[in-house]
């Protein structure tokens, strides 16, 4: 067997609450690695031949939790959260931070794969080989913060109770949702330590869609054997050195870019995306350490970098919130995209969305698109139950995010996600509003713009990504990149912190690997091959879209409009991103993915890799 | 820390609220003693009651050592070097008596053996502290063994955690506990 790997995954069906331990030969695990990887491979082989009918939010629809072969070696723990997106209706490969997948490592298992549906609220208790389907009806309805205390004692006692003897019990690391992901809003994320969180993708939803509250795990056993166990010592160190050196990178993590972004390249979200640069100084990063910051370091399982930092308001308005410090995405996100631009309401913003049980980023994403629609006049305070959805004000924003999580009056239709949202709102009021939805194919867009071309994503990265908005997974050319959706690939296949890779050569993951499961890898037959192969499967599956909508590459494979308008301010004023250029870089980028000039995988690409089955699903489109 | 017979007993300070939750120390620590990644059988394991509120749960080396007076089988002793606790693994049988006389509740049970894990000093060079140090959190720190009360730090994981919430959330900090 390949070193790394705990040899097998648990597989729990909610509708017959059973349970069953699934492999999956070497050859699998050497071709897809694990996580995102892994995650194209298991939904292509159980869902490929129906996944046009599959309804992410129904039961025939599987959630995937799943580790990668570098999980706990390589410094930095996450977990890949995977199905069929609610938002794309694709395969979005999502990753959250924190232990889960170094206890469910020690527990004996690779991963968890989460079929059918419950009847009643529960959540899933792992204890190494004894697992357990466990009411949650207490617990359904609480949010972040209250789930987590209740959930981590209830486990505790358990644990006590029935393995007496061996002292105090560590806690057992949770996945969770909040009321959001219970009321299946499309931006719900799959949550961690009260603020962690996998956002992209809207996999909270499919797990309130199974009535799955969360899922607790405690692991006693060590990580599995590696195969060559000094080698991954040395490489840990050579991570852990680097991530030493870079003194600002761990003082701030990419909270300095809140003002750097928007200030220097121009590619800040400002009120919606009308602006992409702001020069708000009281936006800046030491703002924030100096009124906000309780704790200037926090991390996960084993993270020589902790980027995170823990902050509270402690006095105002707003005292008593708390919540690991916007990161940039949320400083942008939940501050100057909303007009926000104090740390205190900021923070106050990112605790009532942690709360929730919400994605920071798409749920900032709609939040500055229903703004904008009121400061059009097109949605009014009437259609907004009585809210005055002014720019900067972080109470009404609180408010409306309440509503979607609840799926309140307007907040019904905002839950379905920018781009469904856009599509009823437009139907509703008979005006066009999808020029202000700032999304690619279902997925609001990272906090990166690209009118400056200051910033990293290239003009056509979102628009060709098979994670569509996704910031983390952008196309980009040459493929091998160490930026490309190919290289993070396998970031989000290997599962691990992708920020403890700055700075260090691009072989360092790829020698990791080789000393994690004894395979030599190369980045040439990882791009060219592993990645490829993975590439076209999340292609495919996005192309194949449905049941509620499907994606016309010609029409969809393209910027949000507001991208071609023209800044309005800043240093990159008046400038915009022609289309016509766009599109001659989409398809210099289709050529070399190999798929054809209307963006749909070649026959012999697919071939070549071994995807017969896939090139013949894709015959309908083509 | 020099030779073996230069050696001076030692303590870990430790300054809570600067634990960064990273465990990198249970991963060395249990590269050490295990060969293994293995957080369950590291002899130093951080607590997390709270997200944010984590810290390292490891013995103190109280002055009076109730969990070697408590052991029946006279399988801990205390090290005239470091002043830790030694576990004599083939004599220990598992019964965890000294679990229940320490008043933090901390040592605990192997995951895999019937045996007790304790806190040893790493003989004097404790690898916890060094990974600590060099991250530049400073949650630990090796200090000379002098005529103070170690005993105050022998709390059980829930004492700890709510003081801390406190601390670091706020006075309603506990209620997150």
């Amino acid at each position: 067997m390949i070193r790394g790997y705990a040899g097998k995954f648990l597989e729990v069906d909610l509708s017959t609450q059973s349970f069953k331990e699934v492999e999956f030969s070497d050859e699998v695990l050497g071709d897809y690695v694990g996580g995102r990887g892994l995650a194209t491979k298991i939904l292509w082989d159980r869902l490929g031949d129906k996944w046009e009918t599959i309804d992410p939010l129904g039961q025939e629809n599987l959630l995937l939790f799943l580790t990668g072969p570098l999980t706990g070696f390589f410094p930095g723990g996450r977990i890949c959260v995977s199905g069929k997106s609610p938002q794309s209706n694709g395969v979005v490969g999502s990753t959250v931070g924190g232990e889960f997948g170094v206890e469910l490592k020690c527990a004996g298992y690779d991963g968890v794969i989460v079929a059918g549906e419950a009847e009643k609220p529960c959540y899933i208790f792992i204890k190494d080989s004894d697992v357990e389907i466990r009411d949650a009806s207490h617990i359904w309805g609480l949010d972040a913060k209250q789930t987590v205390a209740v959930l981590t004692r209830e486990c505790r006692e358990l644990l006590k109770a029935r393995y007496p003897q061996k002292g105090e019990w560590k806690e057992p690391s949770i996945l969770y949702i909040g009321p959001a992901g219970e009321n299946k809003v499309r931006t719900a994320a799959v949550a961690a330590k009260w603020s962690h969180a996998a956002g992209y993708g809207g996999y909270g939803a499919v797990m309130g869609s199974k009535r799955l509250k969360a899922i607790a795990v405690k692991g006693t056993g060590p990580l599995p054997e590696v195969a060559d166990m000094e080698g991954v010592k040395a490489l840990m160190q050579e991570v852990c050195n680097n991530a030493y050196e870079s003194e600002l990178w761990r003082r701030w993590g990419t909270g300095s870019a809140g003002y750097e972004v928007g200030a220097k390249t121009s590619s800040e979200p400002v009120r919606n995306w009308q602006e992409e640069w702001h020069d708000e100084r009281s936006f800046g990063v030491n703002e924030f350490e100096n009124r906000v910051w309780i704790k200037q370091y926090w991390g996960d399982f084993g993270c020589p970098t902790t980027c995170l930092k823990l902050a509270v308001v402690r006095s105002g308005k707003f005292k008593g919130a708390i919540t690991d410090n916007p990161d940039y995405e949320l400083q942008a996100y939940l501050g100057t995209n909303l007009g926000i631009f104090t740390p205190e309401e900021n923070v106050y913003m990112a605790s009532v969305i942690d709360d929730l049980g919400l994605c920071g980023i798409q749920t900032g994403n709609i939040l500055g698109f229903a703004a904008e629609l009121f400061q059009r006049g097109i949605l009014t305070n009437k259609d907004l139950d009585g809210i005055e959805l002014k720019w900067g004000d972080a109470e009404a924003f609180a408010v409306l995010a309440k509503k979607i999580a609840y799926r309140e009056g307007i907040g019904n239709i905002l839950a379905e996600g920018t781009y469904r949202a856009a599509l009823k709102i437009g139907e509703m009021k008979g005006v066009d509003v999808m020029p202000y939805a700032v999304q690619v194919k279902g997925v609001g867009v990272g906090a990166h713009g690209i009118r400056s071309e200051k910033d990293y994503p290239e003009i056509y990265s979102y628009a060709c990504s098979v994670q569509c908005g996704d910031h983390t997974s952008t196309a980009c050319m040459p493929l091998d990149d160490f930026r490309s959706e190919l290289m993070m690939a396998f970031h989000d296949s290997g599962v691990y912190c992708y920020f403890n890779v700055f700075g260090l050569s691009r072989t360092v993951v790829f020698n990791f690997y080789k000393a994690v499961t004894g395979i030599e890898l190369t980045r040439e037959d990882w791009v060219a091959a592993k990645a490829m192969k993975i590439i076209q499967l999340q292609r495919a599956m996005l192309l194949l879209g449905g049941p509620d909508l499907k994606w016309n590459p010609e029409i969809h494979d393209d910027n949000p409009p507001r991208f071609y308008e023209p800044m309005p301010s800043g240093p990159y004023k008046g400038k915009k991103i022609e289309k016509a250029r766009v599109d001659e870089e989409k398809h210099k980028y289709y050529e070399l993915v190999g798929w054809d000039e209307r963006g749909i995988p070649r026959s012999e690409t697919l071939r070549r890799l071994g995807l017969d089955d896939v090139d013949k699903a894709l015959e309908k489109l083509r | 820390m020099g030779l073996a017979s230069e050696k001076t007993p030692i303590w870990i300070a430790r300054d809570f609220s600067k634990c960064s939750g990273c465990r990198r120390c249970e991963i060395v620590c249990s590269l050490f003693h295990e060969k293994r990644v293995w957080p369950e059988a590291s002899r130093i394991r951080v607590f997390m009651l709270a997200p944010g509120i984590e810290f390292p749960h490891f013995c103190a080396q109280c002055e009076d050592y109730p969990c070697v007076q408590a052991c029946p089988v006279s399988a801990l002793s205390v090290s005239k070097e470091t002043g830790a606790v030694i576990v004599d693994s083939s004599a220990c049988i598992g019964c965890g008596k000294c679990i229940e006389a320490c008043p933090g509740r901390i040592p605990h049970m192997h995951p895999k053996e019937s045996k007790i894990l304790i806190c040893n000093l790493c003989g004097g060079d404790p690898q916890c502290v060094k990974v600590c140090q060099e991250g530049l959190w400073n949650a630990l720190r090796i200090v000379p063994r002098g005529n103070y009360s170690y005993k105050l730090y022998a709390r059980t994981p829930e004492e700890i955690a709510r003081d801390l919430a406190v601390k670091i959330f706020g006075e309603d900090g506990e209620r997150y506990v």
